[in-house]
């Protein structure tokens, strides 16, 4: 459905995307992780073709978005980081006027609209102006909004960024079941657990080139222990600890505020260091995450 | 998971692509200007009672002040040679009317072409369709066009019923508000479209170069009353351009033809000039 070869885009002396490459077939849900300034975001303006690529080949459900852009927008569902709703009219007619850009006709649109605030719960607002829904309803309908013209490929744009935990897990199960219904998801996300919840397969992107590629578990896999250890001797203490427990466990990281030792067995592990006599104020044994992959990967975390 | 639910999913992402031809962006780049213009349209609805509201109000201000008020002491003691031989409202009548489109033109562009960029970001929910900037630019100056018609017709329609449009040519004063309204109406959507922020700028423009241009394009009086060294105001206002193709036809004030198509033709190019600069800076600021 998308191919990108060489892809980059540049603004003056920036190199926002370097040369990056990466496929996306038809049903699956491919996911763009990385910290804020990653290119994720650029990258997705590109595939949605409001951006223009400065070198490099794309291909969206195989056309050139630089001479097809209308015609393979008419085929892809955006789901923006900053919500771009109409707060002065209602939230069914935003669906309404929406449908009409891709051309549908007003009768369809009315019973579509409708099965569409149902699908994303927010039938009861139906008649409300945008202005009074909270984030996760207005993040729902932008969802909804983009599903309007049966979208081959849905794109998101931190979709969960700024929600608070319980909308957040709402909109998965939303994007979970459009996922089952075959739907093309490609998906930026800064949160590890949104990639893993969601994502078939995903890239981990720092400084617009990727890092690495491959499903959760197996970039875990490649690029991580099976389980953590996270211990905390507090401030002071964590550098000397650290230098104590050099050659632990696969790998270990000293963090700011904690240590972490990346082993097959963690339990055993902790109950080793413990027995030698080391007392951190507070321990922790984890599965890895991807999280764990991109310290790997960049020396930093995803989120500063 | 139920069946209704199942079904329900179903629904919602079905349907859409047994509407869509061959190609689906057909439909939008032929009418899509027009389905951003009635977007517009269903927004101005939530304000449609200001714009009602002023839409009466306004004009009935002016003939209050200036048709009862200044007018009949103008009338009075001017024996009623002066000014073409016209009362004073038949005299500034198409130039009110021209002024309304203006502003009408100014509201629906300024504000509104600012704020869908900066602050509800609705052109770039409308990019990620099949649309393309020209066609939301076009699109916005419909909807405005539509706005500015209906405000400057109640306008028309109580000079009239005060008296003051006696020949029956007065209903080609509307085209001529119509367009100078419009021209105003795409520089300032380009101005919007260009500014990242307010900063004043659209106050700023309202008191330095439409109030000058209102009290300065021979609204009140002939032009020629204005030393030369103010007189160019008015030759760059599409106001007084207006203006004097609304008194030719309001009540006869008599042009040469050339002076009916040259003023006529510099509105036109006011106009194109802004359209061209409008679709310009809306492909600028929707293309990264």
């Amino acid at each position: 459905m998308i191919t990108a070869r060489g892809l980059s885009k540049r603004f003056g002396d920036l190199t926002a995307v370097d040369a990056i490459d990466f496929d996306v077939s038809r049903g699956e849900s491919f996911g763009l992780l990385g910290p804020n300034g990653a290119g994720k975001s650029t990258t997705m303006k590109m595939i949605s073709c409001v951006s223009k690529r400065s070198a490099g080949e794309l291909s969206i459900l195989g056309r050139d978005p630089d001479r097809d852009g209308p015609d393979i927008r008419a085929h892809l569902g955006v789901v923006p980081q900053t919500d771009n709703l109409d707060i002065d009219i209602k939230v069914r007619d935003n669906l309404y006027v929406y449908g009409r850009y891709f051309g549908l006709p007003g009768s369809f649109l009315k019973q579509k609209s409708r099965d569409l605030l149902e699908f994303a719960q927010l039938t009861e607002k139906a008649d409300a102006k945008v202005d009074t829904l909270s984030g996760g309803m207005k993040r729902r309908l932008t969802i909804a909004r983009a599903l309007v013209n049966e979208p081959d490929i849905l794109m998101l744009d931190e979709p969960t960024t700024g929600l608070d935990p319980q909308a957040r897990h709402i909109l998965w199960d939303r994007l979970f079941r459009l996922k089952e219904e075959g739907v093309t998801l490609v998906i930026t996300t800064h949160y590890m657990d949104e990639a893993e919840q969601l994502c078939d397969r995903l890239v981990v992107m720092d400084h617009g080139k990727i890092m690495a590629e491959g499903s959760p578990a197996e970039l875990i896999r490649s690029y991580s222990s099976r389980e953590v250890v996270e211990l905390r001797f507090g401030s002071g203490n964590n550098e000397d600890a650290a230098r104590r427990l050099e050659g632990r466990g696969d790998r270990i990281e000293q963090l700011p505020d904690r240590i972490l030792i990346y082993t097959a067995d963690g339990e055993a592990e902790l109950e080793a260091i413990i027995h030698e006599g080391f007392k951190p104020r507070t321990s922790l044994v984890r599965r890895s995450s991807l999280e764990d992959v991109f310290l790997r990967l960049t020396g930093r975390s995803l989120i500063e | 998971m139920s069946s209704s639910v199942r079904d329900l999913e179903k629904r919602a992402l079905s349907g859409a692509r047994e509407h869509f031809g061959d190609h689906r962006a057909a439909l939008t780049r032929l009418r899509g200007s027009w389905f951003v213009a009635q977007h517009k349209l269903l927004t101005m609805r939530s304000y449609m009672y200001t714009i009602l509201s002023s839409s009466i109000f306004n004009p009935l201000m002016y003939l209050f002040a200036l048709g009862i008020g200044i007018g009949s002491y103008i009338d009075r003691n001017s024996g009623g040679n002066v000014l073409y031989g016209v009362s004073y409202l038949t005299y500034v009548g198409p130039a009110l009317l021209s002024s309304a489109a203006i502003n009408s033109a100014f509201e629906e562009t300024t504000f509104p072409v600012m704020g869908g960029f900066r602050w509800t970001r609705e052109f770039y929910a409308m990019h990620a369709t099949p649309l393309q900037p020209y066609q939301i630019a076009n699109g916005v100056m419909i909807a405005a066009a539509i706005r500015v018609v209906f405000t400057v017709t109640v306008f028309w329609l109580m000079l009239f019923l005060f008296g003051a449009l006696p020949r029956g040519t007065a209903i080609l004063a509307l085209p001529a508000a119509i367009l100078s309204g419009m021209g105003i109406g795409a520089v300032m959507s380009a101005l919007a479209a260009k500014l990242t922020d307010d900063d004043g700028w659209f106050v700023l423009i309202n008191r330095m170069v439409l109030a000058p241009m209102f009290l300065f394009s021979g609204t009140f009086y002939p032009l020629e009353q204005m030393p030369l060294g103010l007189r160019w105001i008015g030759w760059l206002s599409p106001l007084w351009h207006a203006t004097e193709l609304g008194r030719w036809a309001g009540f006869g004030l008599e042009l040469r033809p050339e002076r009916l198509i040259w003023h006529t033709a510099y509105l036109v190019l006011i106009l194109g000039l802004g359209l061209v600069m409008m679709w310009n800076e809306f492909e600028k600021r929707l293309i990264e």
